[in-house]
């Protein structure tokens, strides 16, 4: 978020624009990232359905399951529904 | 031009009810509570004979009453409201969000004493309470002054510099319900003044869609703070502009601190609303004796005016500030440590009393601030104070 001087911001805590909560990215507190292998993945999409944070991305032309870490929270859940296993849980390096 | 001038016979609650009559705002939610009452119950009359087009929006409490007023003065309408005492403290956490939202809610007071003990008399502690809470205050001595400075309110609290709420205060029963003579303007010259309500960030504006009051912690909250200061600093250019165009629509000539007699004086007492008029004539009854006496009323308490403050009191030998309330601070009352508080970087500085009376209605009068003059010339001729603040009218 960049940061505004009291001169350069809306008065009164107001928001001026709509649908800026896109612009709030809110996946910066993980501490495991999931990574899916994507040798062994076969799309079955366990893991889009089941992630509490829709935070799991298909791309159908690619027939391509990816993570969106700018909103994955870290939860591990995907790891744990993967059918193939072929999700891991990394540490998260800052 | 000048309005042609009506003379009336109104209560203070009556010339506060006649300007918001005049002001026509878009939307009133109000609490009934004494002394008040008065002023949103003729209203409601003004409403219910068509003499208005508000929504009169009649609540279940004064929490509820500035609730709906944050919501309508943020839905883009010009919002009024009313209260006393305990009603004010109750509507407490709204009137620091109406404030720091910056909605330009306009809001007759009536002072009363806090409970406890409860008591529907009149003293200062309910509006100094809320000194904190970014609204502007401007204090009034009688009912000609509620009635002009409510019609002011309007253009200060929209003014686009400012954009902030203002309270205007007038004394519980003393004038709130003592009839006098008030000179109102026609309708059609106070319409003209107070014009059309251009509302900044209107939610019913579904073009320009806005969100109010989201979470704000320590990323931004500060910012909105320091917004609010500077926004306050802006007020007193704003209040100058608008008395001196309200001066030539009603002739009558208002500022922020009103000094009588105040030239030429030794001696002089600060006080606000009621115990300013019993001042002055105290002061005139002096001057005749030859003591030169004379009485400050800082009107505007906020923004506090402390450097003008500082520069009319430098003159005087001894200064009494009259506390309608107390601070329970140990150091005396809310309007003596803001004026002493003002004071520290003048030179030379007059000795200072605190007189702290009048709590829950208790009488003041002229033989007491006669008193005070006297404790005041005492000390200038000593050069010291000898007793710092005083309990005036108390039985001891
Ligand atoms: S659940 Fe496992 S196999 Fe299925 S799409 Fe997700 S990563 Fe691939
Ligand atoms: S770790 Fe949790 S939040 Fe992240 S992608 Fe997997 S299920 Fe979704």
């Amino acid at each position: 978020m960049s940061e505004k001087s009291w001169k350069e911001i809306p008065i009164g805590g107001k928001i001026l624009e709509a649908g800026n909560a896109r612009e709030y990215k809110t996946g910066g507190w993980k501490t495991f990232r999931p990574e899916i292998d994507r040798s062994e993945c076969i799309n079955c999409l366990f893991c889009w359905l089941y992630c509490p944070d829709m935070a799991v991305t298909h791309d159908p032309v690619k027939n391509e399951t990816a993570v969106n870490y700018e909103y994955c929270k870290g939860c591990g859940i995907c790891e744990q529904v993967c059918p193939k296993k072929c999700i891991k849980m990394v540490k998260e390096e800052r | 031009m000048m309005s042609k001038q009506k003379i009336t016979a109104l209560a203070g609650t009556g010339a506060a009810s006649e300007a918001m009559r005049q002001i026509n705002p878009d939307v009133v939610a109000a609490y009934p509570i004494t002394p008040q009452t008065e002023i949103v119950m003729k209203f409601s009359e003004f409403v219910g004979d068509g003499k208005v087009d508000t929504e009169m929006i009649p609540v279940e409490s004064e929490h509820s009453a500035m609730s709906a007023c944050v919501g309508a003065s943020a839905a883009g309408a010009r919002t009024m409201t009313a209260t006393s005492a305990n009603g004010l403290a109750l509507m407490w956490e709204i009137v620091y969000i109406a404030a720091s939202q910056r909605l330009p809610i306009v809001m007759p007071v009536v002072n009363r004493a806090l409970s406890g003990p409860i008591n529907i008399h009149c003293d200062h502690s309910d509006t100094m309470g809320t000194r904190e809470s970014g609204w502007i205050q401007i204090y009034c001595e009688n009912g000609q002054e509620v009635y002009d400075n409510v019609i002011c309110a309007i253009r200060i609290a929209e003014n686009k510099k400012v954009l902030l709420p203002v309270m205007v205060m007038q004394d519980g029963f003393i004038t709130s319900h003592a009839l006098e003579r008030v000179s109102i303007n026609e309708d059609a010259d106070v319409r003209k003044f107070v014009g059309e309500y251009k509302p900044e960030f209107p939610l019913l504006d579904i073009d320009k869609p806005v969100t109010y009051g989201p979470l704000d912690l320590f990323d931004y909250y500060f910012e909105h703070k320091r917004q609010q200061s500077d926004a306050l600093t802006r007020v007193p250019k704003v209040i100058d502009e608008v008395y001196a165009e309200y001066k030539k629509l009603s002739g009558r000539e208002y500022r922020r601190i009103e000094t009588y007699k105040a030239d030429g004086a030794e001696l002089a007492v600060i006080a606000l609303n009621s115990t300013v008029g019993t001042a002055k004539d105290v002061v005139d009854e002096l001057r005749e004796k030859g003591v030169k006496a004379g009485v400050v009323f800082p009107r505007m308490i906020r923004p506090f005016p402390g450097e003008e403050l500082g520069e009319i009191l430098s003159k005087f030998k001894a200064v009494a500030v009259l506390d309608r309330s107390e601070s329970f601070s140990s150091q005396g009352g809310p309007l003596f440590c803001e004026v002493k508080a003002a004071l520290y970087e003048t030179n030379p500085r007059p000795l200072m009393m605190n007189g702290i009376y009048g709590l829950g209605g208790r009488e003041i009068n002229p033989e007491q601030i006669m008193g005070v003059f006297d404790d005041l010339g005492k000390a200038a001729k000593a050069g010291k104070i000898a007793e710092k603040v005083k309990y005036i009218g108390v039985r001891d």
